[in-house]
């Protein structure tokens, strides 16, 4: 930072790469950052070895980069969630690693595997990652894949749209991946509070990769959440009233609407702290009528809705999947409905809880107090609801059952140390330490990773035509479970003991027995990573065997379950006319349920278009140009957003038309494939005798 | 709702079938992002009013000094009479007045909306000379934001309305054209209802 901006390169130049540190001294933090760039390179390297020899970049771009079609876009977007995972849960077992080395003493007080500033820069991306790359890809994701077929639609709103919010998320998680090699990323945790994070205190590019990565990415989830809402109100098959919508079109309507109002507050306090550091404005600073805490309030205005912008979908999940694998209706739907419509309206208020210290009056406190306890309740109702779903029924132990029976013990603790911290005298004593870094993976690894995982499990037939291997499916929520439970239980107690959070280092060898128990839990969590990719590995490899043409392996009750697996580009040939809540449910219970409709009409489908691509290109570019200062790129691909979308707006474009008989042709193939199909019951579900057409004496829904 | 009326607002109505039918989806879809940016000006007024103290302003320019409401209450009725012309184009477009009516409306709604911004970046010359920069204090930085974030909106708006007069010129008023106008619309008067909020709260209320 000290040479002066190159008026062609910015600030870049050979210094910034973490190889220059490893020259300048050899120790294991500069091992392990040199290291973590190396992996990405090769990474990307074999990635581009491996397109290239296997000729796929055609079909890649053709198919799918280029594909304005919703369950695309949600298995891209999981894609991109599962190899952020990866990065969220090696820099997790670091981390960890790290504080099980990091005993110091009083005189020689930095310890440990990395430095305290890298080990400042890894706390700060694993949490950018695991919110914003990891649980928001995946939901939108699945909500993707899963809500138009749920609703009987052949796709988003705004497909095109859509594929711009794909692009924008994508621009954001390469950023964060970017820093790795070039640069530093910021030091001021997921959050980023100023003063510490302005530019006074955090010269250099940090925060500034933090800053673009969430601009770009949240105006991709406004769009992502306006998508959403606007499909689920506009785009329901005729008969889909409100109240038969499947439980998961609700969470997803109660995140849409969380995203359209929550994700600007984001942009504002992000929009403002990047004014505070390019043009020295002074919302945030310390002198000249700065006030920090208005940042405070503004994220969190976004924070805490955005925690329920996570579980929800995966609560949506367990409603489904509570009610498939226990051959049993969901218990108590209408409660499930106002439950997730509460809490996506308790949500916004609140937020304060994250700053009960920061010195409001006790009123203020127990006010917010008080609202963080009652958002407890609709979260119970949903519990119990589950429960009482499950109980007496037929529940097979599927690896989502598995992580559903996790999440119900382990939710449930993560839930009451929320309500321990709902209350702001206990929250004086134990904010800022390792208790609530306990309490909020207590919450979000058992809600939303178990919840998308489970959700992945349950619909992945339905993406690529065969089944996930049960036995490593289990095997992974097995590791998982026990990987939480070795490293964030023994959390809570070093927390009560007063270790912070955050922290590089510690003089207290009272700690060490609990930070080798966590140490021993990332390992655990390692494998599950391990044995996560091992599964959907074998799977394939086993594809044949755990083929599901009939496409309803599970028999489940929703309209996604009456189409083949995968499922075709248009998804229904004729779009279904809803007569029941569970209405693949009910037509199973009538005489066949896979009679071929009267007749088949041309079908219009979005054109492919590269748009997504180049506005994510475009944004890439401005937002690397502006974290290294490189005006002229930053304004040419400023510029080239509204260009390219000027451009698009003068041409003409035709949707794509399937003609009838290429339908028909293809339906007709599918019911014939499920006629010669034998249908397996619910005890065989597990064994290749499943081919996905089930045995519908067997109630449904 | 009655059939004919599909979204909040003028629908172009059932005579203009599919782009009628069409409309339904998008500017609904536009109405819900709306409602998404209002409330970024919802937090930006909020930090406002939260910066509007001697503590925010920090013994920097306030005010009294900088404000010159008879140059907002120019500003005001070039919005405000912009929001009135896009009557024209909307009207124009429902009831077929042909593309010369409507280009017309819109190059009226373009100027008046450049005129707004003319007299803005003045005022805002202006305070800069007297030591009102952004920079100065977090109650100008809110002050600079807020304005200035609805001021790029004007300019956006005037960049889509060129847009929009090149597509009627190339494509003529086809279904897309007529629901993007419908769009447009709403986005125009939009800004009317902001800068009514900023003219109370952001110039009158200080002053007061």
């Amino acid at each position: 930072m000290n040479e002066a901006t190159s008026p062609i390169f910015g600030n870049l130049n050979w210094q910034v790469t973490p190889y220059t540190d490893l020259l300048r001294d050899v120790n294991s933090s500069t091992i392990v950052g040199a290291g973590a760039a190396s992996v990405l390179v090769l990474g990307t390297i074999a990635g581009v070895a491996l397109l290239t020899y296997m000729r796929w970049w055609g079909p890649l771009y053709r198919n799918w980069l280029t594909s304005p079609d919703a369950k695309k876009i949600g298995i891209m977007y999981i894609a991109l969630a599962l190899i952020m995972l990866a990065r969220g849960i090696i820099e997790g077992f670091v981390m960890r690693t790290h504080q099980a080395t990091a005993l110091g003493t009083l005189a020689q007080q930095e310890s440990g595997l990395v430095a305290p500033d890298h080990f400042a820069q890894l706390f700060s991306t694993h949490g950018t990652i695991m919110i914003f790359f990891v649980a928001m890809p995946l939901l939108i994701g699945l909500i993707n894949f899963v809500l138009p077929q749920q609703l009987g639609a052949r796709d988003m709103a705004f497909p095109v749209v859509n594929q711009v919010s794909l692009g924008l998320t994508t621009v954001g998680a390469a950023l964060v991946m970017i820093s790795l090699l070039i640069g530093k990323f910021g030091t001021g945790g997921w959050t980023m509070y100023p003063p510490y994070t302005g530019i006074e205190y955090s010269p250099g590019e940090g925060v500034d990769y933090w800053l673009w990565a969430i601009l770009i990415s949240g105006i991709g989830s406004t769009l992502t959440g306006m998508n959403f809402a606007v499909t689920i109100f506009k785009e329901r098959a005729p008969g889909m009233h409100f109240m038969r919508m499947p439980l998961f079109c609700w969470t997803s309507l109660c995140v849409a609407i969380m995203m359209i109002y929550a994700m600007p507050a984001l942009t504002v306090s992000s929009a403002m702290l990047a004014l505070d550091r390019y043009a020295g404005f002074h919302f945030f600073t310390n002198e000249a009528g700065g006030n920090m805490m208005n940042y405070a309030n503004i994220f969190w205005m976004f924070g805490h809705p955005e925690v329920y912008i996570l579980i929800l979908p995966a609560f949506g999940v367990f409603s489904e999947i509570s009610s498939t694998y226990s051959g049993k209706r969901l218990y108590g739907y209408t409660s499930l409905v106002i439950a997730s419509m509460s809490i996506a309206v308790i949500s916004f208020t609140v937020w304060l809880h994250h700053f009960f210290t920061m010195g409001q009056s006790a009123g203020v406190n127990i006010a917010f107090g008080i609202a963080t306890m009652i958002i407890g309740i609709p979260t119970g109702v949903k519990i119990y609801d589950w429960m009482a779903t499950m109980w007496r029924g037929r529940v097979r132990i599927t690896a989502p059952i598995v992580y559903l029976t996790g999440f119900f013990l382990l939710f449930v603790i993560g839930g009451l140390s929320g309500i321990i911290l709902a209350n702001p005298s206990i929250d004086y004593q134990v904010h800022n330490s390792t208790f609530l870094v306990a309490h909020f993976h207590n919450v979000i690894i058992p809600g939303v990773l178990y919840g998308m995982l489970a959700g992945i499990h349950y619909w992945f037939p339905k993406a690529f035509g065969f089944r996930l291997d049960e036995a490593w499916g289990r095997r992974t929520a097995f590791l998982f479970v026990g990987g939480f439970v070795f490293t964030f239980l023994p959390l809570y107690v070093l927390g009560l003991m007063g270790m912070p959070r955050r922290s590089p280092t510690f003089q207290n060898p009272d700690f060490m027995p609990w930070m080798y128990i966590a140490g021993f839990g990332a390992v655990l969590m390692l494998c599950a990573l391990t044995s996560l990719f091992w599964t959907f590995w074998t799977s394939y490899r086993n594809r044949l065997a755990l083929a599901v043409p009939g496409g309803d392996p599970w028999n489940g009750s929703t309209l996604e379950w009456s189409t083949p697996a995968p499922a075709p580009e248009w998804t229904f040939p004729r779009i279904p006319h809803v007569q029941a809540r569970h209405d693949w449910g009910e037509t199973k219970r009538s005489n066949d349920p896979w009679r071929a409709p009267k007749q088949y009409c041309d079908i219009e489908m979005p054109s492919n278009t590269p748009h997504g691509l180049l506005i994510a290109g475009a944004s890439f570019c401005f937002a690397f140009a502006m974290v290294w200062h490189i005006w002229w790129l930053a304004i040419l691909s400023f510029l080239a957003v509204p260009g390219l979308i000027a451009l698009r707006g003068m041409m003409i474009i035709e949707p794509k038309i399937i003609k009838a008989a290429e339908v028909e042709e293809a339906d007709c193939r599918f019911r014939q494939q499920v006629a010669n199909l034998s249908a397996v019951t619910r005890a065989d579900e597990e064994t290749s005798r499943n081919r996905g057409v089930p045995d519908v004496s067997e109630f449904a829904g | 709702m009655s059939e004919t009326n599909l979204y909040p607002g003028l629908n172009l109505g059932s005579g203009h079938g599919e782009a009628h039918d069409q409309a339904e989806t998008t500017v609904f879809g536009f109405w819900v992002f709306v409602m998404s940016d209002l409330f970024i000006f919802g937090i930006l007024f909020a930090s406002y009013a939260s910066y509007l103290d001697p503590i925010g302003m920090a013994g920097g320019p306030g005010p009294q000094t900088l404000f010159d409401i008879k140059s907002v209450a120019i500003q005001t009725a070039f919005l405000l009479v912009g929001g009135v012309a896009y009557g024209g184009v909307s009207i124009g477009t429902k009831y077929e007045h042909g593309r010369t009516v409507v280009i017309a409306s819109l190059l009226l709604c373009a100027a008046l909306g450049a005129g707004f911004l003319f007299f803005e970046v003045k005022d805002f010359i202006t305070q800069a000379g007297k030591g009102g920069v952004p920079q100065a204090s977090g109650w100008l930085s809110a002050y600079w934001a807020l304005v200035g974030l609805h001021g790029v909106h004007v300019f956006s708006g005037i960049l889509w309305i060129s847009a929009m007069i090149a597509q009627i010129a190339v494509r003529g008023l086809d279904d897309v054209v007529k629901v993007r106008l419908s769009m447009l619309g709403v986005f125009w008067h939009f800004l009317d209802l902001i800068w009514v909020g900023i003219f109370s709260f952001v110039f009158l209320v200080p002053l007061a």
